[in-house]
């Protein structure tokens, strides 16, 4: 649905975005990751015929972005870093003048018009001045408005930037269940986002793409050991040199409450079954065991601090085992 | 509805949303009404003098009037109808709806011309309401409709070319305050062209300077000469800004 090659931006002497390539399947939601000044923006900008690229070709559903940039944006909705709402327009009179820019009139305006103040949840809003309304309400009637003529791709800068959690939740909700029949792109900072509704994961840093693949794939790349959390409720003195008795287990360390234990293994070797024995034969009282995978998070750090010059190693996955998904 | 329909009614509702308008349609309204009455009063005082004098009084209210109340309107509508252009590209830029226009299916020349049309619009309804003035004079004296009529066509056409103008202006920055000085500064130049021209004479230089200014183009409408140089003057100007228009807002898109 979406194929870039090698593009290539520069403004001057500065190159914003280094021969990245990258595509997105029919039904895909790609999240793109990245610092601030990374050339998120600028992908988006060059995907959805705003600006074009130096070098290098970029094509939605199957027309060339620089070639017939009518057509491209015919078949992408796209939601901006600010939501472009006119403050002196009504919700209603704001998605009225949207559907007639993509050429929709009559009946077929206004059922869009409703299904997406529908599924926005903008109904008690509709007649308001979008000027008086929160950051919230404001963007989602940007998202509305790139919803409205039910694009084949979405490519969406932010999305749940200024919303409340819960408002955040039903647009990760929404999102996915745009998937599938819907491409979509968005470009996010926050990390739990982009694993929470994506099923791929581009992390781009100064303009060149470090990292691609599934959120889950992307921390087992990166992580440099097993990990496994311990939870005792009467631990002996000896426990931890106990611990590091059982095959596979490298290091342990004692860490925050008092019972809680963190070991290091060898990679690819799962010691859980047999630290459970052992707790349960030395009478510990076991009562929490558990793998820590690395988050996003700490792929990210890496791989953008990587890109600054650190060794790939100087970041270590998350030490603190409380909170951590598992 | 078209995309330019959809543009215009959209600029048309800012418009009357926001209360430039009212100000700068009361402000222009109010000036011309009293430019109007101050000359009639003065032709008035003119006749009472004739009368004195000669017995008899035969004025023109063509010459007293119309005359001198289209050379002031020309000066007034350089003055307000940067107002009314400056918002139409700057606000776009700094609200950042300039890439939601520009990311919508639809050519920038239609986004130029829709814009344009919609001020165009909001300006014709100005001037109807100046109507009213040679209407009302008409009641109660006689003058000459013809010179009246071609000096309102030249003030139409005055005006969208002033207004193209604020469109090329408003497309070049992002600050209202801005475009509105730099059109007001172009017409100004635009204007001093015909000084510029008289001063260099009767050469092929000086009479091309002179073509550049509108002044010579407007006195002849004024005067009641429909000349098709004039007319290819104004269409030719407004369609080269309203073109330079369109490679700005076009380059707008590279930084």
């Amino acid at each position: 649905m979406i194929e870039v090659q090698q593009i290539t931006k520069r403004y001057g002497q500065y190159t914003a975005l280094d021969r990245v390539s990258f595509s997105v399947a029919k039904g895909e939601v790609l999240a793109f990751l990245g610092p601030n000044g990374a050339g998120k923006t600028t992908t988006m900008r060059i995907l959805t015929c705003f600006m074009p690229a130096t070098e290098g070709t970029a094509r939605v559903a199957g027309f060339d972005c620089a070639d017939q940039p009518i057509e491209v944006k015919r078949r992408i909705g796209y939601l901006p870093e600010t939501p472009p709402v006119y403050q002196e327009l009504t919700v209603t009179e704001y998605l009225r003048f949207v559907g007639r820019l993509h050429g929709l009139s009559g009946k077929m305006l206004t059922t869009s018009m409703h299904r997406e103040i529908e599924r926005l949840g903008l109904g008690t809003v509709q007649h308001r001045l979008i000027g008086n309304l929160s950051r919230g309400y404001r963007q989602r009637v940007g998202l509305a408005q790139a919803l409205l003529h039910d694009p084949q791709v979405l490519i969406l800068d932010e999305p749940t930037v200024g919303l409340d959690p819960k408002q955040i939740l039903e647009i990760r909700e929404l999102i996915k269940n745009l998937a599938g029949s819907h491409s979509v792109i968005l470009s996010t900072h926050i990390l739990p986002e982009a694993t929470a509704v994506c099923q791929r994961v581009v992390i781009i840093s100064g303009g060149r793409i470090v990292a691609e693949d599934t959120p889950e794939q992307l921390s087992a790349r990166l992580r440099q050991s097993e990990k496994i959390s311990l939870t005792l409720k009467s631990p002996a003195a000896d426990t931890d040199s106990r611990l590091k008795t059982v095959q596979g287990v490298q290091n342990v360390f004692t860490s925050g409450a008092p019972g809680t234990f963190l070991l290091e293994c060898e990679l690819g070797r799962d010691v859980r079954e047999e630290v459970a024995r052992l707790a349960v034969t030395s009478g510990w009282g076991l009562l929490e065991l558990k793998a820590i995978s690395m988050t996003l998070e700490d792929v990210f750090l890496q791989l953008t601090r990587h890109e600054e010059g650190l060794a790939p190693n100087a970041v270590v996955a998350s030490e603190v085992p409380a909170g951590q998904p598992t | 509805m078209t995309p330019v329909q959809a543009i215009i009614a959209k600029e048309l509702r800012s418009y009357f949303v926001s209360p430039v308008v009212y100000v700068v349609g009361s402000v222009f309204l109010l000036i011309v009404g009293l430019l109007a009455y101050l000359y009639v009063v003065f032709a008035g005082a003119q006749a009472i003098q004739l009368m004195q004098t000669q017995g008899s009084a035969q004025i023109n209210l063509n010459d007293l009037v119309f005359r001198n109340l289209f050379a002031s309107i020309r000066f007034i509508l350089l003055i307000i109808l940067p107002i009314l252009t400056m918002r139409l590209f700057a606000e776009e830029r700094k609200l950042r709806t300039f890439e939601f226009l520009l990311t919508s299916p639809i050519g920038i020349n239609e986004i130029v011309v829709g814009k344009f049309m919609s001020v165009f619009l909001v300006f014709l309804g100005l001037l109807g309401l100046t109507g009213l003035m040679p209407l009302m004079l008409a009641l109660f004296s006689d003058f000459d409709w013809y010179p009246v009529l071609t000096g309102y066509l030249g003030l139409v056409l005055l005006g969208a070319l002033f207004l193209s103008v604020g469109v090329l202006a408003s497309a070049l920055t992002e600050n209202q305050i801005v475009a509105a000085f730099v059109s007001i500064g172009l017409l100004l130049v635009l204007w001093l062209l015909a000084g510029l021209g008289a001063l260099l004479g009767d050469t092929a230089i000086g009479q091309a300077v002179s073509y550049l200014s509108f002044m010579e183009h407007y006195d002849h409408l004024v005067r009641g000469l429909v000349d098709t140089k004039d007319l290819v003057y104004f269409f030719s100007g407004l369609a080269l800004m309203l073109f330079l228009s369109h490679r700005v807002v076009d380059s707008a898109r590279w930084k």
